[in-house]
């Protein structure tokens, strides 16, 4: 903790991951820590909102139920969205993309209810950006061949090659550190609030929660996989 | 010469407020979005979802930088790498 805030007299702001058990794998000692926990919780919320979407779809009525009405009402955005974006290429990532936004977008939320948001864990959202990075890459081969991806980085002139690489090395590194820097400033204004404030901090920060869970991971989730798409059909499409 | 590890924190403060100077840039860049966003929609209110859409992509892409400057007074105030 910076010395700068143990000066004004609060010493219970706390928004650093902790390691919660260690354990020993091939002579690295390694942690299980607060983001493993959290995002074991968020898996949970998911998975047991997907068997519960799969009964309802399975026994799929003609006028549908409450239930049956939301789950159509995502997977219908979803594809929309996805649509828009990649054209006919979208059935080939609508599975992909799908599953990054729910999973960012509850992730991000998580911080609502009282988490530590596990996306303002560096590890987690540089996962995510290698994964993007992977399916660019991969793409870029299939549908570019060779040709194509040497043609690409020789672009306007051979000697700038070595620049091309470094922009296409960038690509995750950029994209995660932009969803993770936003989920962590955000978890870090509420830790300040609470722990500055805490005297009065009754009800008001619900405003501050809305803004910085639900606004901004909201939007975060929206850029991160529109910003995939783009990139990925960019591969496809040369 | 020998430096205290105090004296270096107050120099890491120092460099972790100049660090979120960066702040001034997208602040700049998102309102100038904003601004011709607004005006868009007064010329054509029929496009006011898909200017919505748009501006919001571009201000939260923008706001990279000014993030990169905040990572840096992060990293500097509570990872501490320069103090021994």
């Amino acid at each position: 903790m910076g010395a700068g805030i143990l000066l004004s007299g609060a010493d219970d702001i706390d928004f650093m991951i902790h390691g919660v058990f260690q354990y020993e794998l091939f002579g690295q000692k390694l942690w299980i820590t607060t983001t493993h926990v959290c995002l074991f919780i968020v898996m949970a919320i998911i998975i047991i909102f997907c068997l519960c979407a799969n009964r309802a779809v399975k026994r799929a009525t003609e006028i549908p139920g409450a239930f049956q009405n939301v789950v159509e009402l995502v997977v219908e955005m979803l594809d929309s969205m996805i649509k828009g974006v990649m054209g006919k290429n979208a059935t080939a990532f609508a599975n992909y993309i799908g599953t990054l936004f729910i999973f960012i977008l509850i992730s991000n939320i998580s911080g609502l209810m009282g988490l530590r948001a596990p996306t303002a864990d560096y590890g987690v959202t540089f996962a995510l950006g290698l994964i993007t990075f992977t399916l660019i890459t991969f793409n870029k081969f299939k549908y570019q061949k060779v040709s194509g991806v040497i043609k690409g980085l020789c672009d306007t002139w051979p000697n700038w090659a070595p620049i091309n690489v470094i922009g296409d090395v960038a690509v995750p590194i950029s994209l995660s550190l932009r969803l993770f820097a936003n989920v962590l400033s955000g978890t870090v204004m509420m830790a300040l609030l609470y722990g500055l404030l805490g005297f009065i901090a009754t009800g008001w920060p619900a405003a501050l929660h809305v803004y910085f869970d639900l606004f901004s991971g909201a939007i975060q989730t929206y850029v991160f996989c529109m910003l995939t798409m783009t990139y990925i059909n960019n591969a496809i499409e040369g | 010469m020998e430096f205290n590890s105090n004296f270096i924190l107050g120099c890491s403060a120092i460099g972790a407020g100049l660090a979120v100077i960066a702040g001034i840039g997208p602040g700049v860049g998102q309102g100038i979005a904003a601004g011709h966003a607004a005006a868009a929609v007064g010329r054509n209110p029929g496009a006011k979802s898909d200017v919505t859409s748009t501006m919001l992509l571009g201000q939260a892409v923008a706001e990279t930088t000014g993030l990169y400057g905040l990572l840096v007074a992060m990293l500097l105030l509570f990872v501490k790498p320069l103090v021994p």
